[in-house]
């Protein structure tokens, strides 16, 4: 049952978006949705738009993709619409059905945040469709490593990071391997009342529990064998280096939000 | 030849985590000396202390007395750990928990991060190490959609790029498939063969010892027998008085010898036993 899961969301490539520093893709991401929030009409939400449509156009991933990143924030958006819908009170009264009043100021409130919303999970989709999750933490450890300096435990958590990452199939696999076992047993996971499937639950973790200390004691005698001491004097064998690609793409934001302000001024 | 690695009289014991804690010694005064290339398989049943003592020859488990030394660095000596595990690397049972990275190339990198080489030079090593075990072509796959023996070869290049003079198997074939355990059994007497490395194997498999150049078998914390694949393996009665099997072959030979054949009692391969029963039968010697 747990086959078909995909590792992050990453989509293999090589086009000019896969190939950017993950550093420089992860700061423009924050500054997209910087730009996005600091976009005060429709019209610099739109300067939005097109950035994230050519961006998608430049990195080659399939449109399928970007229904698929869109489908789990389907609950928040609509529930954004429906809020701003029925509780601005302002404006021009379109409607009244009862007590339910629908203004012109909710209609166009609502029409401004959900595609908001939509713009900012789809644009930052596009980080983790580019960036392998290996790079993304990468990338993280090197922005932050200046923190290192304050005692922040900057390589430590990129390396839990990983090795979770390098863990999770690993786990999965051995819940599927311990739900069969469990079934085996005649235990029943899929039937009976949500407390029971809760309870069902127990006999699964325990086992995935104990077996998980286990292995990162394992893993940590592993490690310390091949000279682990922590982030000390650590190198690196990939080298993270910028090129021209990555400034453009600097400049090519710089251009989108002089965009998006240009909107703000013209249209208050 | 010069020594490698050298335990003398070396006592260990867990603590148990009852309350108070029990004492439970498992290592009562082993002396053991490696010699430089020389490939060793260490035999003997579960809890008879063999990882324990394997550990111990780097520095993973400190000796309560007595000494370790690798290559002439006391393991005692904090100073020198990295230089420790750096000439003597260990490859353990499970390749899943050994292996840290998400990539086979950063996995391999990770030993070479760690002790601070310049990134050009772990490109060169890794690649080296990577075209040694034969797993070159898999650089850029993720670990986990390897087989069982790919791993393994992985977590073996991953020592390799160390560039160690000594590896530690702590029973590598355990959880592999035939296959998978031929692929790790070549990779390892190529690396002794052709780069002298030293070799010692924990393992449960007669037939792998049987290939090394000598069988030191540990019972209940000592070194009981120690030979030569031949010397120890024809000792049937003794084996397995310590609950330990010899050779399918070797088994065969001696329960022929038990009922009158004339068969020498030192064979351990199958090759010398085929000639061995072709002789006897008759035959030109390999007849098959």
């Amino acid at each position: 049952m747990f086959k078909d899961i995909t590792l992050g969301q990453f989509f293999p490539g090589d086009s000019v978006v896969h190939k950017m520093d993950p550093r420089v893709k992860l700061v423009l991401t924050v500054l997209f949705i910087i730009m996005l929030f600091s976009a005060k009409n429709v019209y610099g939400l739109l300067v939005g738009i097109a950035f994230t449509a050519i961006s998608y156009l430049l990195s080659r991933i399939p449109f399928s993709m970007i229904l698929k990143s869109m489908k789990p924030i389907i609950p928040i958006v609509a529930f954004t619409a429906v809020l701003n819908i029925f509780f601005i009170r302002t404006g021009k009264m379109l409607w009244h059905i009862g007590f339910i009043k629908i203004y012109d100021e909710g209609i166009n409130t609502a029409v401004f945040m959900v595609t908001r919303i939509i713009c900012l999970i789809v644009g930052s989709s596009l980080l983790t469709y580019t960036t392998s999750p290996i790079d993304l933490t990468d990338a993280i450890e090197r922005l932050l490593s200046p923190l290192k300096k304050i005692g922040a435990p900057v390589h430590e958590l990129a390396m839990m990071m990983t090795i979770a990452l390098r863990f999770i199939p690993t786990l999965i696999e051995e819940t599927d391997k311990i739900m069969n076992a469990q079934k085996a047993r005649g235990s029943e996971l899929d039937t009976g009342t949500f407390r029971e499937k809760v309870r069902g639950m127990v006999p699964i973790f325990i086992p995935l529990f104990v077996s998980s200390f286990r292995r990162a004691e394992e893993l940590a005698v592993a490690m310390e064998c091949r000279c682990y001491h922590g982030g000390e004097g650590r190198t690196r064998m990939k080298q993270l280096s910028a090129a021209p690609r990555d400034l453009f793409a600097c400049i090519y934001l710089a251009v989108f939000w002089a965009g998006t302000i240009a909107m703000n001024l013209f249209f208050k | 030849m010069q020594v490698f690695l050298n335990a003398d009289n070396v006592r260990f014991s867990y603590l148990s985590d009852d309350e108070p804690p029990v004492k439970n010694e498992v290592l009562k005064g082993v002396s053991l000396s490696v010699r430089k290339g020389e490939f060793v398989a260490v035999l003997g049943h579960n809890g008879s202390g063999k990882s324990t003592l394997a550990k111990c020859f780097n520095a993973i488990n400190l000796p309560e007395s007595g000494t370790v030394t690798v290559n002439g660095m006391d393991t005692a000596d904090e100073s020198r750990l990295l230089d420790i595990r750096k000439s003597a690397g260990m490859v353990f049972q499970n390749p899943d928990n050994q292996i840290v990275a998400t990539i086979v190339e950063e996995d391999v990198a990770f030993a070479l991060e760690n002790l601070g080489v310049e990134p050009a030079e772990i490109r060169r090593r890794v690649d080296e190490s990577l075209k040694l075990v034969d797993m070159y072509d898999y650089r850029m796959h993720a670990p986990h959609k390897l087989s069982g023996g790919q791993k393994q070869r992985v977590a073996i290049a991953g020592i390799l790029a160390m560039d160690p003079e000594c590896i530690l198997l702590d029973e590598p074939t355990a959880m592999l498939d035939p296959r998978g355990r031929a692929e790790v059994m070549s990779t390892i007497k190529m690396l002794n063969k052709t780069k002298g490395t030293t070799i010692v194997l924990i393992t449960h498999y007669m037939e792998e010892a049987a290939q090394a150049d000598r069988v030191v078998v540990i019972d209940d914390g000592e070194v009981l027998l120690d030979g030569t694949p031949k010397e120890i393996f024809s000792q049937v009665e003794t084996m397995k008085n310590l609950g330990l099997d010899v050779p399918q072959v070797t088994e065969l030979v001696w329960r022929l010898r038990k009922d009158g054949y004339d068969l020498p009692a030192d064979i351990i391969t199958e090759d010398e036993c085929v000639n061995a029963l072709s002789k006897l039968l008759g035959g030109k010697g390999d007849a098959l």
